[in-house]
């Protein structure tokens, strides 16, 4: 027996019908096509299935499909925004915090979500709040760096941002 | 999107370049195998035995045929009658190696936990999953074994009846006089040594699509493997199939660390299936726990080490006995990896005259152990430095003294071992200096004892390492049973407006050769990074290759790529000295254009010398049209590269966990491509060495239940239980190859088990204690430092 539900992904509205048994990362891949959002276990152990749900970094593949009704989910192909990628991205990617790429948009949705939460967090909080997301290739080192990378970056913009809204002084 | 930003001035070799392979993975647009969807895709969902041991009495598949959406049910019989071939081994290390059939699907027996008895391929997932349900099948359980030294003892059950000592093979190689060695030592030290089983845990499992056209005979596989044409020739060779009407793509593959280096029961099953079902793409993409069930497992030793050694660390001799777990069947290089990769590296950075090992590969009723990262050097390397530990302690000598005294020396080299082996070149005490000089060895040593004064336990652990890289040369893989080449190609196309797409044999799998090799090629070529594409993983697109594994793909594909570069400007000369009317002897290539020596005012670009030799009009008339050059490079010796790490540690008295204070690593694989990938591979490596010294342990129940059945019970370390490295290198280049490189994929797992175990141990020298096997969980740790040492 199906049943009908409609969650934002993305910004856009999706209607459908689901089992009740389905997935939230399976609905995501399966059904809206949005095949960056990785399943690497089945335990809820590796994160990376990891997006947003109303802001907050969940594990989509412990979300059933229906549980996300009503609610805003944000994956890794909306994190860009015209052509410009989001500060953690372009950290990742200076910081070479991934290798085969696999976990990379999990740990980039989980690092987007400790960053909402603690916008300058220290290596230790950094290590705890990416706890969840397993990776096999980097030994998290460059990970590390790359969130604290990011942290500045996204410090120093929304610097930027205060000084544009008061108008650069004379 | 930019690419990666280059200096202008410089030659893009060796600068730290962020990886072009990137863009695609930090938004989410990269394509694995479980990306790829085809239309009308089917699914295969695979019946697997829950038993360690039983005999198959029935499978009744009838309820499943009829459950919604089921497409087909095969079994054993099946593949049996149409005539698939067993799964392969292709490294046959002694001639009468016993090696039994391994049916893709079992037939009468299982003989592990996760053998394969049954496919079903519904047009859902779901549908698949739920059918499988309906499969039933009676099983006779039998006693199952699954420890190495218990399968060789008096009554163990039989793996396979016609084996009766569940031994596959028995290995020897001996060098020297090893019995008159440890006559006339002064001491002779042993110590029995496990080398725990391990799970690889690529992040992304393994996965296959494959699709059959009826009407052109083409079967394509998609693959999650790091070796496509190895893949191809042996699903021709089991499946009867023409080689030039199989297509293998390995897309981007989350990560493999040698376990998607085999051809798998599942990829025949699936070619199969798919032969059955034409133009249906069929598609299997297994859950972890499947994973862990049915894809090979690492290392899994119990090694016997005896040092003969004299009063001043001087180590004579070495004797080795190790029994080495296979699994239930040989999986295709597992036979390799505990003799050829095991046994001929047990020198290591010393000269030992006298060196003999004795191995003996055993079947128990367990997944297949084949190579994962480092793949039988870990194993040496654990087994050489845990020792020169032991032997320092035992003789009352500082670990660092042992060593030392022990070092090959730099003038040593060409350097031939006990084990007759050549290495290449080193300077192993250059490096080890380095290393003690950064971590500041005595002043850790005298911290250490201020602590240990306030009842705090620090240690202190060094690992000198020397490790086999480019699998090659191909005559003496060939000479020690390997059923493939060591050799690597690449073919270099220069198009006619001078853009150049590589076709490298390699076959990445997040290492970042698309950066590197497109590095060598700018470099040698002299164009910007931007004009390079490098291009791998596709049967159809890449001629015949090997593949990435063993750290062999800068040291044989990045030269095969390079010699072909060479042959792209020698052409560019030719054309050059005739459209210049210039002897070719005169003519150079420099920075992307050749020129009259002393004359680059009139040069000829790439782009103009590759359109001349496309037009061939105005042409030499003994060379032929086109741009583009193939290499099939074939290297004269491996390459051996070496470092020291070394690793401290405070083991905490209350609890017995291991913190790791620091992590030192000085590496030399001779000339670095890009230090940001050097250093990449050397991070990974050391986190995986640190979970095998201090959390990983792939563990079977007697009844051969894996018990580590999932990521929630295998404790792969998180970012909050590894540290931060500190990375420094020497740089001794390679006499072997013109660009001086060695490999670095494995040094760090190589390196760090010892390097932390050693760390423990010494900061336990308070308590007593000689030894503790890994994983050096904290209850083991402190029962060790609660009994004395008697643990």
């Amino acid at each position: 027996m199906k049943v009908p539900i409609s969650i934002k992904v993305n910004g856009k509205e999706h209607q459908g019908e689901v089992e009740p048994r389905m997935l939230l990362v399976h609905y995501l891949r399966d059904f809206l096509g949005l095949t960056g959002t990785h399943i690497g276990c089945d335990t809820t152990s590796c994160g990376a299935c990891t997006v947003l749900m109303d802001g907050d970094a969940v594990k989509s593949c412990t979300v059933f499909a229906v549980q996300a009704d009503g609610h805003d989910v944000s994956t890794i192909e909306s994190l860009a925004q015209d052509g410009k990628l989001h500060p953690v991205q372009e950290a990742f990617w200076n910081e070479h915090g991934l290798q085969c790429g696999f976990c990379t948009p999990g740990m980039i949705m989980a690092s987007v979500g400790l960053l909402q939460q603690n916008p300058n967090p220290s290596v230790d909080e950094i290590r705890v709040g990416l706890e969840g997301n397993l990776c096999r290739c980097t030994g998290y080192h460059n990970i590390i760096k790359a969130v604290q990378s990011a942290a500045r970056e996204m410090s120093g913009a929304k610097a930027e941002e205060r000084i544009a809204v008061a108008g650069p002084a004379e | 999107m930019a690419v990666e930003t280059e200096t202008k001035s410089q030659t893009p070799f060796g600068q730290a370049l962020r990886r072009r392979e990137d863009p695609k993975f930090i938004t989410g647009t990269g394509s694995y195998v479980d990306d790829i969807v085809l239309p009308g895709t089917a699914f295969v969902a695979i019946l697997r035995s829950p038993h360690g041991h039983a005999r198959i009495m029935s499978i009744d598949t009838e309820q499943a045929r009829k459950a919604p959406g089921v497409l087909g049910v095969y079994t054993g019989k099946d593949l049996q009658e149409a005539g698939v071939a067993a799964v392969p081994c292709g490294w046959i290390v002694v001639p009468d190696m016993k090696l039994p059939n391994h049916p893709p699907l079992a037939i009468d027996k299982v003989r592990f936990q996760g053998d394969a008895v049954a496919a079903v391929v519904a047009d859902s997932r779901e549908g698949a999953e739920d059918a499988l349900e309906l499969v039933e099948v009676t099983y006779e359980p039998l006693p199952a074994v699954v420890d190495l030294e218990k399968t060789i003892s008096e009554g163990a059950p039989r793996v396979h009846e016609e084996i009766e000592d569940n031994i596959s093979f028995r290995w020897t190689m001996s060098g020297g006089d090893v019995d008159r060695a440890f006559r006339e030592a002064d001491r002779v030290i042993e110590q029995r040594l496990i080398n725990q089983r391990l799970i690889p845990n690529a992040i992304e499992c393994r996965g296959i699509i494959a699709q059959y056209q009826e009407a052109t005979g083409d079967l394509t596989i998609w693959s999650s493997t790091q070796i496509p044409h190895l893949v191809r020739l042996l699903l021709t060779l089991t499946l009867n199939h023409p080689e030039n009407h199989l297509r293998v793509i390995s897309p981007d593959v989350g990560g493999a660390f040698g376990s998607k280096l085999y051809l798998y029961a599942e990829e025949m099953v699936v070619a199969f299936l798919a032969k059955r079902l034409p133009g249906t793409p069929i598609k299997w993409v297994p859950g972890r726990t499947e994973d862990y069930q049915s894809t090979t497992h690492g290392r899994d030793h119990v090694d016997h080490a005896a040092f003969s050694v004299m009063n001043d660390g001087t180590i004579t001799g070495v004797r080795v006995d190790t029994v080495a777990n296979m699994g239930a069947y040989l999986s295709l290089f597992a036979p390799g990896i505990p003799t050829i990769l095991f046994g001929l590296m047990l020198s290591g950075a010393y000269k030992i005259p006298n060196i003999r090992c004795e191995v003996t590969g055993v079947f128990t009723n367990t997944v297949m152990v084949d190579a994962y990262r480092g793949a039988g050097r870990p194993e040496a390397t654990y087994l050489l430095e845990r020792m020169v530990d032991i032997v320092a302690s035992e003789l009352g000598l500082d670990p660092t003294e042992v060593r030392r005294r022990n070092f090959i020396g730099p003038e040593d080299f060409p350097f031939t071992t006990a084990t007759s082996v050549i290495y290449d070149s080193g300077n192993y005490p250059a490096a080890f200096d380095k290393a003690l000089q950064a971590i500041d060895y005595q002043g850790f040593r005298r911290e250490q004892e201020q602590a240990r004064a306030h009842g705090r336990y620090l240690g202190i652990g060094i690992s000198s390492y020397v490790e086999i890289c480019g699998m090659a040369p191909s005559q003496v893989l060939g000479a020690t049973g390997a059923g493939a080449g060591g050799w690597e190609s690449a073919d270099v196309r220069v198009h006619p407006t001078g853009t150049v797409t590589v076709y490298s044999g390699s076959c990445w799998h997040g290492q970042g050769h698309d950066t590197g090799f497109a590095q060598i090629v700018a470099g040698e070529l002299g164009i910007p990074m931007q004009n390079v594409e490098v291009v791998h993983g596709d049967t159809e697109k890449v001629q015949f290759g090997i593949g990435t594994f063993g750290s062999r793909s800068a040291a044989v594909g990045g030269i095969a790529i390079y010699k072909s570069v060479e042959k792209i400007k020698d052409k560019a000369r030719k054309i050059a000295a005739h459209l210049l009317e210039a002897n070719e002897d005169d003519v150079v290539y420099e920075n992307g254009q050749a020129f009259v020596r002393g004359a680059p005012d009139q040069a000829k670009s790439l782009a103009e010398l590759s359109l001349a030799a496309y037009l061939a009009h105005n042409y030499p008339a003994d060379l032929e049209p086109g741009l583009e050059a193939q290499t099939f490079y074939d290297p004269s010796n491996f390459t051996w590269p070496f470092g020291t790490h070394i690793c401290t540690v405070e083991v905490d008295r209350d609890t017995g966990k291991v913190f790791i204070l620091r992590y030192l690593a000085v590496d030399d694989c001779g000339r670095v491509i890009n230090p940001l990938l050097r250093d990449g591979q050397v991070h990974g490596g050391i986190a995986q060495g640190i979970a095998q010294a201090l959390y990983e342990h792939g563990v079977y129940d007697d009844q051969g239940q894996l018990k580590t059945g999932s990521m929630a019970d295998y404790a792969i370390p998180t970012a909050n239980e590894l540290p931060m490295y500190d990375t420094d290198e020497t740089v001794t280049e390679s006499p072997v190859n013109p660009l001086g490189v060695k490999g670095i994929g494995e040094a760090g797992t190589i390196a760090s088990p010892p390097a932390v175990v050693n760390a423990v141990i010494d900061a336990l020298r308070p308590f007593g204690v000689r030894h503790i096997d890994m994983p050096l969980m904290p209850e083991k740790v402190w029962q060790h430092m609660n009994q004395g040492g008697k643990a």
